[in-house]
C-alpha cells in the first residue's frame, strides 16, 4: 500500500471520520453504504478518500444492498466494509448471515441511536447489542467490537478489518451515537503491513481446490473471482466443494465448524480492559460509551476508599466468559450500566451464575447514565 | 442391428459442472435450454471463462449459478445485482452475469434492478420469466399475466404485470431483448452480444413451467406452452418496449429492442478517480 494512502499524524477528529481512517489504514478499498444518521459521516469521509487512493466508493439504494455488494466486492479480493444504523442495520441482518454462511471477510460499523423502529435518529443508545449477536437467523457465531473512544473508532476498525480476514466472517463495529458523533485526538499510526491481516490463500492447483477444505483447520482458503480457481459458494447448507447438500449431516459438519471457528479461538478473539480489579468487591462491567462514565464513577469510588474496578468489553461478542466467570467467585457485586434495558447483562448473570449480585443499571437512550448514578449504585453495593 | 452411441463429453462441458448433473429442473422447464445458450454465448463471445463470474439469487433460476463451472455465487433472495455490483466495482476486468428468475428479479429485487439498469453498470441480465414462483409450488408474481392462475391466485390474477423490457429501459439499459426458449439460437447470440457490450445489458427469457404454471393454465404438458410460444411469437427488432407487454393469450413480441450506447458507471467513476486529488497534508 503506498504510504501516502494513510493519513498519518494527530488529528482531532470525530469518530466516524476515524472509522473510515481506520478502514484505510486497514487497507479497505471498498465502501458501500446507504446514508443514515449517526453513521453518515463514514460514508462522507469515505466519498472524500477512496477515490483519492483508487478506492471504489458507491453509494447504493438501500442497506440491503450495500451489505451484498460489500460480500461481492470482497469476493474479487478487495477488502469491503459499510457503515449503518439501527434501522439500516436491521435492513442488512439476512446478509450479514449470506457473509457467515459463504465465510466473506467485511466489516460493518453500526453507530447505534435509539430504537425500535426510527426512534431517536440523532441520540444515543446500545441497544443493538443482542441483534448483533442473533440478528440473522440461524445458528452462528460472529464478531463484534465496542469502542468507546475516536481513537478506538480507528484502532478497532483496523482490528475489526485483521479479525474479519484471520477468521472469514463478519466483523461488527458496535459504536455508538456519542463516541461516533465526539471529537478528540485521534492518532493514527504508520502502520506496518506486517500488521495487517490477509484471508488464507488457495495454495493448490484450481482443480484440486475446495472452497471449504478444512482438512487443515478451520479457516479455509479463500480463492478470488477471477483467479481460474472456477469455484462455487452458496447460501445453501454445502460441503467442502462448496455444493448444496440437503443432509442433517452436512448441516451438523458446516455449522459446528462456523460456530467453532470462532468458539476454539475466544482466547485470541476477545479483548477486555481491567481497571482496577485485583482486589475490586464491585466491578463494573460496561462498554462504549457507558465505559467512559462507569470508569469516572469507579475513579471516584476509589478515592471514597470503595473496592471498586471496571471491566471494559472491548470485544463483545464472543463475550467474555471466563473472565467474568472466574472474577464472579471473588465479588461481591457486578454492575452492568448499558444504554438499553438489559442486554448484555443477561450474559453477565449467566457467566456469574448465582455466585454474586449482578445488577443492570438501564438507561433507555436519548442521553448517557450521569456518573452519580453509578457511584451510588457502587457505594450501595459496597455497604 | 443398433449400435448404442456413446459421447463421452459434450463440447460446453467444461463450462459446466457436470459431477452435479442431473440437475433439479422439472422435465420440458426452460431453464436448462437457456444455461446451455448462455455457455455457448460465452464460448462464441471469445470471453476468457477464468473471468467471468455468476451471480445467481433464490428460486428455480438461481440454481443456475451452481451448475455452471465458472466463479458462481448462489446469494440470497433478490439480491444477486447488487453483491454482483459490489463484485463487478471491486474487479471491473471481470465479465459479471446474473442469472435469475422472474420473482427475484422483479420484485424482492426489483429495486435493485432498476438501480442498476440506472447506473448502467457493464453486467448482463439474464432474466428468465416463467410467470411464477416455480421452486415454491406456482404462485403469482410480478410478471404473472392478468387472469392467469396460480396457488395464490386461484380465481385469476387481478394485478397488471411488469413489462419488465419497458421497466429496465425506462430505467437505464443500454441493451434490452426478449426471447423465448423456443428461440434458441437467436437466444444464443443475444446473450454474446450482451456480454461484450459495456453497460447493463437485460435479456428476458421466455420460459415454460409446466408443472406448476402450465398445469394451473391450460399448458400441462411440456410442449404445450412451447407451441404456445410458436404460435404467438413475433420478431421485431427494434420494437418500442411499451409495446411489447404480454398477456396470458396475446401476441408475444420477441427480438432486440434496445442497443444504445450510455457511458457506464466505471466510465464515470473513471473521471472522478481523476477528478479526485490526492490527499492533502494537514
Amino acid at each position: 500500500m503506498p504510504k501516502d494512502d494513510v493519513l498519518c499524524g494527530e488529528f482531532f477528529m470525530n469518530g466516524d471520520t476515524a472509522c473510515a481512517e481506520g478502514a484505510i489504514s486497514a487497507g479497505c478499498r471498498f465502501f458501500a453504504g446507504y446514508p443514515i444518521t449517526p453513521a453518515t459521516e463514514v460514508a462522507e469521509r469515505m466519498s472524500e478518500r477512496l477515490p483519492q487512493i483508487g478506492g471504489v466508493f458507491i453509494q447504493m439504494e438501500d442497506e440491503i444492498a450495500s451489505m451484498n455488494a460489500v460480500l461481492g466486492a470482497s469476493w474479487a479480493g478487495v477488502k469491503a466494509m459499510t457503515a449503518t444504523s439501527g434501522p439500516g442495520f436491521s435492513l442488512m441482518m439476512e446478509n450479514i448471515g449470506l457473509g457467515v454462511m459463504l465465510e466473506t471477510p467485511c466489516v460493518v460499523a453500526n453507530v447505534q441511536r435509539a430504537g425500535p423502529s426510527t426512534g431517536l435518529p440523532t441520540l444515543v443508545a446500545q441497544g443493538d447489542m443482542m441483534q448483533a449477536r442473533w440478528g440473522s437467523h440461524g445458528h452462528y457465531e460472529i464478531i463484534a467490537l465496542v469502542p468507546d473512544s475516536p481513537q478506538e473508532m480507528f484502532d478497532l476498525t483496523v482490528l475489526a478489518f485483521n479479525l474479519s480476514e484471520q477468521y472469514r466472517v463478519p466483523v461488527l463495529l458496535m459504536a455508538d451515537e456519542a463516541v461516533g458523533h465526539m471529537s478528540e485526538k485521534v492518532v493514527i499510526p504508520q502502520i506496518n503491513s506486517k500488521e495487517l491481516v490477509n484471508r488464507p490463500r488457495p495454495k493448490v492447483a484450481p482443480e484440486k481446490y475446495l472452497p471449504y477444505d478444512s482438512r487443515k483447520g478451520l479457516v479455509p482458503p479463500m480463492a478470488v473471482a477471477g483467479e481460474g480457481y472456477r469455484f462455487h459458494v452458496t447460501g445453501l447448507t454445502h460441503d467442502d466443494r462448496g455444493y448444496p447438500v440437503m443432509t442433517a449431516e452436512a448441516q451438523d459438519k458446516l455449522i459446528r465448524r462456523l460456530v467453532d471457528k470462532i468458539r476454539l479461538n475466544i482466547k485470541d478473539i476477545t479483548k477486555y480492559e481491567e481497571v482496577k480489579i485485583d482486589d475490586a468487591e464491585v466491578v463494573v462491567v460496561s462498554y462504549g460509551i457507558s465505559a467512559r462514565i462507569a470508569r469516572y464513577a469507579v475513579q471516584k469510588a476509589r478515592e471514597e476508599g470503595i473496592k471498586a474496578g471496571l471491566l471494559r468489553l472491548i470485544t463483545v461478542w464472543p463475550f467474555a466468559d471466563d473472565r467474568i466467570r472466574k472474577l464472579a467467585s471473588a465479588v461481591k457485586a457486578f454492575l452492568v450500566p448499558e444504554i438499553n434495558y438489559g442486554q448484555m447483562v443477561r450474559e453477565v448473570e449467566r457467566c456469574v451464575a448465582g455466585k454474586a449480585k449482578v445488577r443492570l443499571i438501564s438507561h433507555m437512550g436519548g442521553g448517557v447514565h450521569l456518573p452519580e448514578t453509578i457511584l451510588e449504585a457502587i457505594r450501595e453495593e459496597a455497604r | 442391428m443398433t449400435k448404442m452411441l456413446t459421447v463421452d463429453t459434450n463440447p460446453i462441458d467444461c463450462y459446466l459442472r457436470v459431477d452435479r448433473i442431473p440437475h433439479i429442473w422439472c422435465a420440458a422447464c426452460g431453464i436448462g435450454p437457456a444455461t446451455g445458450c448462455f455457455v455457448r454465448a460465452i464460448d462464441r463471445a471469445g470471453l476468457n471463462p477464468d473471468k467471468v463470474s455468476v451471480v445467481s439469487g433464490i428460486g428455480c433460476s438461481g440454481r443456475v449459478a451452481g451448475y455452471i463451472k465458472l466463479d458462481s455465487f448462489h446469494t440470497t433472495h433478490g439480491r444477486a445485482l447488487p453483491f454482483a455490483t459490489g463484485l463487478k466495482l471491486a474487479n471491473p476486468e471481470l465479465t459479471v452475469a446474473v442469472f435469475s428468475g422472474d420473482g427475484d428479479i422483479a420484485a424482492i429485487g426489483g429495486n435493485h434492478l432498476i438501480h442498476s439498469a440506472r447506473r448502467n453498470i457493464d453486467m448482463t441480465v439474464i432474466c428468465i420469466n416463467n410467470f411464477n414462483y416455480g421452486m415454491t409450488g406456482g404462485q403469482m408474481g410480478p410478471t404473472t399475466p392478468l387472469d392467469a392462475r396460480s396457488t395464490t391466485s386461484p380465481y385469476g390474477n387481478y394485478e397488471y404485470p411488469f413489462n419488465l423490457p419497458y421497466l429496465v429501459a425506462a430505467s437505464g439499459a443500454t441493451y434490452v431483448a426478449r426471447w423465448t426458449v423456443l428461440h434458441l439460437r437467436e437466444l444464443e447470440r443475444s446473450i454474446a452480444e450482451a456480454l461484450t457490450k459495456p453497460g447493463f445489458s437485460f435479456i428476458e427469457v421466455l420460459s415454460p413451467c409446466p408443472t406448476v404454471y402450465g398445469r394451473l393454465n391450460k399448458l400441462p404438458r411440456g410442449l404445450d406452452e412451447m407451441h404456445s410460444y410458436q404460435e404467438r411469437s413475433i420478431i421485431r427488432d427494434g420494437a418500442d418496449p411499451r409495446d411489447v407487454e404480454l398477456s396470458q393469450s396475446g401476441p408475444i413480441v420477441v427480438g432486440k429492442f434496445v442497443d444504445i450506447e450510455r457511458p457506464t458507471l466505471w466510465d464515470c467513476y473513471q473521471q472522478i478517480l481523476d477528478r479526485a486529488s490526492k490527499p492533502k497534508k494537514r
